[in-house]
């Protein structure tokens, strides 16, 4: 991979440029020098060739970077599932020009050394930004808050003790208010441990026929309703991680409209699987926290992405090795891979779906987090930094784990059909990834171009 | 048989649970348990059916009756059987389950009877093995051959099941054995009334088409059988319950209550009983009780399900 830093502008040709902090959606141009956006509109003509690397996308769309705000990346610790490497790769396949990978590695990231080595192997990887979530709590034990003031000056972008509650509402109290001095959300994994002890799978008819234990979606509810209470107690910024269920969308639209500071996120599986894929097959992949619920609830979170309740969608990325699922589903770890299939799920189920437009579901997976975030992005302005992914919105595709280039195959989605892919990724107006189908294209093409010339 | 039209053989592969088998698989099954009830009658007993066939009885949770159920079920039958039994889980022994099965599968048997904590274990092996799968009770899921021994009692005692009214008692959230009797219960056409503490009743419980009451006296009244569930200890200790001495004052099943029942109202319990807990000592040994034909009747449904599974066909010749 080039990693020499470009002196050459990168021109973006004859796609269709759609920039949802803007609502900007035309075909034209877009001009990238020094890593950042410098242009968009009819260039092609004004810019000088010599200086400037062309890439034709005509056909494509040309889209902000998607934003992956919920991942697990497992270094340091489990290796075997994945690294910083081997996910970085699978985000960019998936398009993501950033993922936030959180803090429940081992050992947790819950002091600055932890926080600056997984940024750095971002770094040293160099594919997609590695922005990582800190800990709440030291150890993520839920008893003392670690140092919140190091870990941003490290480069945590939020902190969250996700993978397990925050159990004590005195705890969560101090680090809403202790974290808004630096102006980072506390993001929240809203379960009630208690509520949820020994759960398999939501409770429901399915898990009532199954005999499997449930986890209600009170578990979650009482919680979301616990932090957007604390949330508006301390005037801080509260993220709420991975909604599922109808209660919390409820809950989390009655906040925004107090103007309680919430945002928050859902995933690619709770916007198109329900518990009733779990009867009959006890397929592990699809045992997830919190758990996947029921057609109403899916309708229900759909709904809050459409009107903006839920403000981002991320893929909860969460690898186990085969051996760790291929056991009986009660001895099955929590989790599911969602990077190399979340922009596909979201196009074809949502966008195709007719449930958002294209803006919106790029909103959900760019501006959304960024702004949740507080960082930079999520729009295609000039000036902005180049993070761009470029979708095929018409390529259809078969979900085959055995080809991800994540370390992991725990995927719930395997043989489902997809329209939608990303094409290209660009991250600080580098391409870091192209797609097979796109490189095959470039070599046709270049084959053709040299046999005009002789 | 033939003439009737009605189904000779299964056509699955295993015996995972009764949601899903229909009522002519379960007629057939019924049927066939009570030709083979017979051979456990004679002076020797034991048919050639099953010779050269192998069995192994997998247990991975501590059983005394259905293990030997399956066990004198197989023998009866002549097939060659093996018992290997581990309270541990597959998970802290270190060896997967899938492992532990293939292995065993390796030295080619025909049929794994399985019982595991874990609901969904034997389905998890029956699509991973070539071997037939029977489920001897998974976690709190089904217990297929339990609900057709269970059947087969009543069906022998009441004449038929259509239309027959059963009230099931106690914790049914926990029990194997409460699902895979409501299922098959319901496909035959019976009246199944749940009655237990709330704590106790699993989500929605009446959509598997069953009425629920919490008041026993009540619910005694017209029921022809009732079936006590066993409470476990444990249960109480979780908080599900306040103590045993109020579940006995308020659900368990005694003399004193029976006398509001219909004359002829017939006693089941899956075993082990907690005797003066659920069921009281006199109504468990008494005239109505069931308890013992149920355990006799498991080795005939046992037999027939094996054979079957076994690529045997419902009309029998005589042995």
């Amino acid at each position: 991979m080039n990693t020499e830093k470009r002196t050459k502008g990168l021109l973006l040709k004859g796609g269709r440029i759609v920039d949802p902090a803007t609502g900007r959606d035309e075909v034209a141009d877009l001009l990238i020098e020094a890593g950042r956006v410098k242009d968009v509109g009819k260039l092609s003509a004004a810019v000088d060739s010599d200086r400037c690397e062309m890439i034709d996308v005509t056909g494509l769309v040309v889209a902000p970077g998607l934003i992956d705000m919920h991942v697990h990346l497992r270094e340091p610790g489990r290796e075997d599932e994945e690294t910083i490497e081997s996910g970085s790769h699978a985000a960019v396949k998936g398009g993501l020009t950033a993922v936030v990978p959180m803090a429940n590695t081992n050992p947790p990231t819950d002091d600055q050394t932890a926080v600056r080595f997984v940024r750095e192997r971002g770094r040293e990887v160099g594919l997609t930004r590695i922005l990582p979530v800190a800990a709440v709590t030291k150890q993520q034990e839920g008893k003392e808050l670690t140092e919140i003031a190091e870990l941003v000056d490290a480069g945590a972008v939020a902190i969250s003790d996700d993978g397990v509650p925050v159990r004590s509402a005195e705890l969560m109290r101090r680090a809403l208010e202790y974290a808004k001095m630096f102006g980072i959300p506390v993001i929240s994994h809203a379960e009630d441990p208690d509520l949820s002890a020994d759960g398999q799978m939501h409770e429901g008819l399915v898990s009532t026929s199954l005999g499997l234990h449930g986890i209600p979606a009170a578990a979650e509810e009482s919680m979301v309703s616990r932090d957007l209470i604390l949330a508006r107690l301390t005037g801080s910024h509260v993220h709420i991680a991975h909604v599922s269920a109808k209660g919390s969308v409820e809950l989390i639209r009655g906040a925004k409209a107090q103007g309680v500071r919430v945002t928050a996120e859902t995933a690619p599986h709770y916007c198109t699987l329900t518990d009733e894929s779990i009867a009959e097959t006890f397929d592990t992949n699809l045992k997830v926290n919190p758990p996947l619920r029921t057609q109403e609830d899916v309708q229900a979170v759909i709904k809050g992405l459409v009107d903006g309740t839920l403000d981002v969608i991320a893929s909860d990325h969460a690898p186990h090795s085969i051996a760790e699922k291929e056991v009986e589903f009660p001895a099955a770890p929590c989790g599911m891979i969602g990077m190399e299939t979340m922009l596909g799920i979201v196009l074809t189920k949502l966008v195709h779906g007719g449930h958002l437009s294209l803006s919106q579901a790029l909103a959900r997976l760019s501006l959304g987090p960024a702004s949740a975030l507080g960082i930079e992005g999520g729009t295609l302005e000039p000036g902005s930094p180049a993070h761009l992914t470029i979708i095929d919105l018409g390529k259809e595709w078969v979900v085959d784990p055995s080809t991800f280039a994540s370390k992991s195959r725990n995927c719930p989605f395997t043989g489902w059909r997809l329209t939608g892919l990303p094409m290209l990724t660009i991250v600080d107006g580098r391409v870091v990834y192209t797609s097979p189908d796109r490189e095959a294209r470039g070599q046709r093409a270049k084959a053709r171009a040299s046999a005009k010339n002789r | 048989m033939n003439a009737r039209g009605k189904v000779q053989r299964l056509q699955r592969k295993d015996l995972l649970g009764l949601e899903y088998l229909s009522r002519d698989e379960i007629e057939l099954i019924l049927e066939l348990g009570k030709s083979f009830k017979e051979i456990s009658e004679r002076p020797i007993k034991k048919v050639p059916t099953l010779r050269g066939k192998t069995v192994v009885n997998l247990f991975f949770e501590p059983s005394t009756r259905t293990a030997a159920s399956f066990d004198l079920a197989a023998k009866r039958l002549s097939a060659d059987t093996i018992n290997v039994s581990s309270s541990s889980s597959s998970v802290i022994k270190g060896e997967t389950l899938l492992d532990t099965a293939r292995n065993i599968e390796a030295m080619k048997v025909d049929v794994l009877v399985i019982r595991h904590r874990a609901e969904g274990a034997p389905h998890f092996l029956a699509s991973r093995l070539g071997a037939s799968v029977i489920n001897a009770g998974d976690g709190c899921h089904e217990h297929p051959t339990q609900g057709l021994l269970d059947m087969m009692t009543m069906l022998e005692h009441c004449g038929q099941l259509d239309g027959l009214r059963v009230l099931i008692v106690g914790d049914v959230a926990h029990s194997r054995v409460a699902r895979s009797n409501i299922w098959g219960l319901k496909r035959m056409g019976a009246r199944v009334t749940v009655c237990a503490p709330l704590t106790l009743v699993p989500y929605g419980l009446e959509s598997m088409g069953v009425d629920l009451v919490t008041g026993l006296d009540q619910a005694i009244v017209d029921k022809d059988v009732i079936m006590v569930l066993r409470i476990q200890l444990e249960r109480q200790r979780s908080g599900l319950f306040p103590s045993l001495r109020e579940y006995a004052r308020t659900f368990g099943v005694n003399r004193e209550r029976l006398k509001r029942a219909k004359e002829g109202l017939l006693i089941m319990h899956p075993g082990p009983i907690n005797r003066g807990i659920e069921l009281d000592p006199d109504v468990a040994d008494g005239p109505y009780s069931l308890i013992l034909d149920q355990v006799t009747n498991g080795v005939a449904v046992r037999m027939a399900v094996l054979y079957l599974l076994s690529g045997g066909e419902g009309a029998r010749d005589e042995h």
